[in-house]
């Protein structure tokens, strides 16, 4: 994996969930993928009904279905793997539709294509709903560890740079002819590679001194403190709250 | 070219002399005096050393031998702060300077490293960039402009610092001809001192009134931009050369 | 392989966490004396680096091709602190911003993909930097073995948390051979391509090879007169720092490819018992190296089932080594034949 996400998942809007602080989105869905995680396999109708939370927020954020549909394909390697689980899983044998499948696998199969896709859903909105920089703001703010959240801004500020570069250098590859195609071209793209990162480590030194020109002494000034009121935190908690209440009545019927 | 004691020159750089840690020797004694308003153009060869010269300028890089003083403010580590609120440098790819996500966060960074907050540093970043005509990117992210946008945009985050020089690297490389009007017309109507970095010798010419060669570590020519561009020799003994078919006669005759 | 949520139990998930939060915060800390207040600039653009270089996909074998985890290519570039963040920051990116790997399940991608591979590839790096002779040469073959050996490690990794806390009911020696299986092909590709980006770095700019410092042969200084001296410059950054990474390193390699492969046989299904009591695993035969010595990960002749298991580990790993080292040295010479050619 890791292909394909060059283009952000980031959809402009002004809605209740758009306008949200981040740091309230960002510690809501990971408390709900926590629960998610939580809940367990038996209870079908919990899952129902977390999947239909996750519908109103994707409502009320006007994010069109068709959109986190297609977002979900980065899950499909584990689709693979979650469908051979019943196959090749072990246990008491079941016969279903004329296949003899683990009653055992089946039960895990089904618990990670929920699981996963309720956290790939949940983690869409998330993106679809925050602006990059706000998710970093955000961050921030649940007083994530500063010079994580500094690497992380500067990898996202540069990322389409470097993607770009290396764009060039594949054209310029390709433009003489060379196709890689088996492991005699490896070197070829090494040499790619490593042309890259003297490329990204002498801009990284070239923006360390832009920053010192302007000042930079070693911590990045925090300019806005847009803190969250006590309303916003209650809207925020909504989803997890609501989720963690449909776990704990299926934890307490099972 | 010597300026009045009053106010003391925007910048003066005397006897400095810079070797590499790896004992490439850059500077050989570089003198200059910069006065307060004056836009200058430091022409030379690539690899005579203006990059080097210019590091100096915010005290990026100490001087091994000799002086930098910026408005009689000596360059010394205990100056540094003030000094790089004074040096306003632009770099050559406006990439490395736009480091932060949005632009208003970019041109608020110098200012908020002084310790400017709140009405008075959103100020400033109105003010930058009403100064480089962009006022309707601010809150764009940077890499979604132009390049001609990204260079202005570059000026203006040193503009928010305000400056008492505004130094230039290659301010004219990779800009389109509508760009490079646009970024001329900025650069004139700013009141900062302004030295411009440059192989670009219409450019010099264009907007500066007097031109300094550095070649070989020295400065090897110093006087009004059209005078120098005017002698063939000057320039062919430093690898500089006027675009073809461009003429520059020398005024005094 | 981005972990999605619902593939570890709660614990584990949680446990993974924890661990992969003490793991960065002790990088952070470690990342600031290898790039003092440049960290952030620095760490960030060599992040953006690892994202890209990740989706450049490179052939491994007939049709199928892998791409680069990164981990011990950024440690023998940046040093092992700056790698862990950098290769951290490309996952929680993913995660928060791509949607990109379970939020639940980062603890363990972090773990997994950052820490481990990443402490593994440098330990075995440092290692083999340390017993070869000062030069440069061995770096990019040192690279290559640390590279090899992270990810299959990293696999092993992987099966001991499904083994503690995996909510599929698979075999784990069946996990164990497979991810084994496939990673020590993935581990090779990642081994040939850091070495030789790492190699090809050294051959530009070897100055900015973390891995390298102190390898260089000292400076020559000539006056005037036509005299040379040696440059008494500033000296070579230590590397003590890494040395308690260097020992974790170590720790972490071992238990993987011994104690957990010792233990990843003890699967509590009735099956395996049977299988075992029988005395093979006779339906491993099923799988690719079934013929093998090394068949389900337990080696044939020797008594315990665990300790031929935990001996199997530990042979695998050291095949990979071999294995690489062949295929390296083939690669290595050819390109050496073809620069004599060009000369």
């Amino acid at each position: 994996m890791g292909a394909g996400h060059q283009r952000q998942l980031y959809r402009p809007g002004d809605t209740l969930v758009h306008r949200l602080p981040p740091q309230c989105k960002l510690l809501a869905v990971a408390c709900f993928a926590v629960v998610v995680v939580a809940t367990p396999r038996e209870a079908f109708w919990a899952f129902g009904v977390h999947v239909l939370l996750l519908a109103v927020v994707a409502a009320v954020a006007r994010v069109p279905p068709a959109f986190v549909l297609r977002r979900m394909v980065i899950e499909l390697p584990f689709v693979v793997f979650a469908v051979a689980l019943p196959v090749i899983g072990l246990g008491a044998r079941v016969e279903v539709l004329g296949m003899s499948l683990s009653a055992e696998g089946l039960w895990a199969a089904w618990n990670i294509l929920a699981k996963a896709t309720l956290g790939v859903v949940a983690s869409v909105l998330l993106a679809a709903t925050t602006e990059p920089r706000a998710m970093l703001q955000g961050a921030r703010r649940l007083r994530l560890p500063p010079l994580l959240v500094q690497i992380a801004m500067f990898m996202l500020r540069y990322m389409d740079v470097i993607l770009d570069e290396m764009r060039r250098m594949r054209i310029a590859r390709e433009s003489r002819g060379f196709a890689g195609r088996d492991l005699r071209h490896l070197p070829v793209l090494a040499k790619s590679a490593g042309a890259l990162f003297i490329r990204s480590y002498e801009r990284g030194e070239r923006v360390h001194l832009a920053m010192l020109s302007r000042g930079y002494t070693g911590t990045m000034p925090v300019i806005h403190e847009g803190g969250a009121s006590a309303g916003d935190w209650a809207t925020a908690v909504l989803l997890p709250v609501a989720a963690l209440v449909t776990a704990a009545l299926s934890w307490s019927l099972s | 070219m010597t300026a009045s004691p009053q106010p003391p020159p925007s910048l003066r750089v005397g006897e400095l002399a810079y070797a590499y840690p790896d004992g490439t020797q850059a500077l050989f004694g570089v003198d200059l005096t910069i006065g307060a308003g004056e836009r200058v153009a430091l022409l030379g060869p690539n690899g005579a050393g203006k990059t080097t010269l210019v590091m100096h300028l915010n005290g990026i890089l100490t001087a091994g031998h000799g002086t930098v003083e910026v408005a009689g403010l000596p360059v010394r580590k205990d100056t540094l702060p003030e000094i790089r609120r004074r040096v306003g440098l632009v770099f050559q790819d406006p990439d490395d300077q736009l480091f932060m996500p949005t632009v208003r966060e970019d041109v608020a960074f110098g200012p908020a490293n002084l310790g400017v907050r709140g009405a008075e540093l959103e100020h400033r970043v109105r003010e930058a960039l009403d100064q480089v005509g962009l006022p309707e990117v601010i809150d764009r992210p940077p890499h979604h402009l132009s390049f001609g946008q990204r260079r202005r945009v570059a000026v203006a985050t040193v503009l928010a610092m305000r400056p008492e020089i505004l130094v230039l690297d290659e301010p004219s490389s990779n800009l389109d001809p509508a760009s490079r009007r646009e970024l001329a017309e900025v650069l004139r109507s700013l009141e900062v001192t302004v030295l411009m970095v440059t192989h670009d010798l219409p450019y010099a010419l264009e907007l500066c009134e007097r031109s300094l060669i550095l070649s070989g570590g020295v400065i090897a020519a110093d006087g009004p931009t059209h005078e120098i561009l005017a002698d063939g020799d000057l320039l062919a003994a430093h690898r500089l050369e006027l675009p073809y078919g461009y003429v520059v006669t020398d005024r005094r005759r | 392989m981005h972990v999605p949520d619902g593939f570890f139990n709660a614990p584990v998930s949680v446990a993974a966490g924890a661990f992969a939060a003490t793991g960065l915060g002790v990088c952070l800390r470690g990342a600031r004396r290898e790039l003092d207040d440049r960290t952030a600039p620095m760490a960030g653009l060599v992040a953006a680096f690892i994202f890209a270089v990740q989706m450049l996909n490179f052939p491994v074998a007939a049709g199928t091709s892998g791409h680069l985890l990164g981990g011990t290519l950024a440690a023998v570039l940046v040093g092992p602190y700056t790698a862990v963040l950098c290769v951290s920051v490309v996952l929680l990116v993913q995660g928060f911003f791509f949607a990109d790997g379970g939020l639940t399940a980062l603890g363990v991608n972090i773990t997994l993909m950052a820490i481990v591979t990443t402490v593994v590839g440098w330990t075995v790096f440092r290692l083999i930097v340390r017993a070869a002779p000062r030069g440069r040469s061995v770096v990019p073959i040192a690279a290559f073995f640390g590279a090899a050996v992270s990810v299959p490690v990293a696999s092993l990794a992987f099966t001991a948390l499904f083994w503690i806390g995996g909510t599929a009911p698979i075999d784990v020696s069946s996990v164990a051979v497979t991810m084994g299986g496939v990673h020590v092909l993935i581990g090779l590709g990642e081994g040939l391509i850091t070495a030789l980006t790492v190699s090809s770095v050294l051959a530009v700019r070897p100055d900015l090879v973390y891995g390298a410092r102190g390898l260089t042969a000292p400076l020559l200084l000539r006056t005037p007169g036509g005299t040379t001296e040696v440059a008494t410059g500033p000296a070579p950054r230590p590397h003590r720092s890494a040395r308690p990474l260097l020992a974790g390193g170590a720790l972490v390699a071992v238990v993987l490819a011994g104690v957990v492969s010792f233990y990843a046989s003890s699967s509590p299904d009735g099956l395996e018992k049977v299988a075992a009591d029988k005395g093979l695993n006779t339906h491993e035969a099923s799988h690719p190296l079934g013929e093998s010595p090394l068949a389900g990960y337990g080696v044939k002749g020797v008594g315990s089932e665990r300790l031929a298991v935990g001996l199997a580990g530990v042979a695998g790993v050291g095949i990979t080594v071999l294995a690489g080292g062949a295929i390296f040295y083939a690669v290595r010479r050819r390109g050496r034949s073809a620069d004599e050619a060009h000369a």
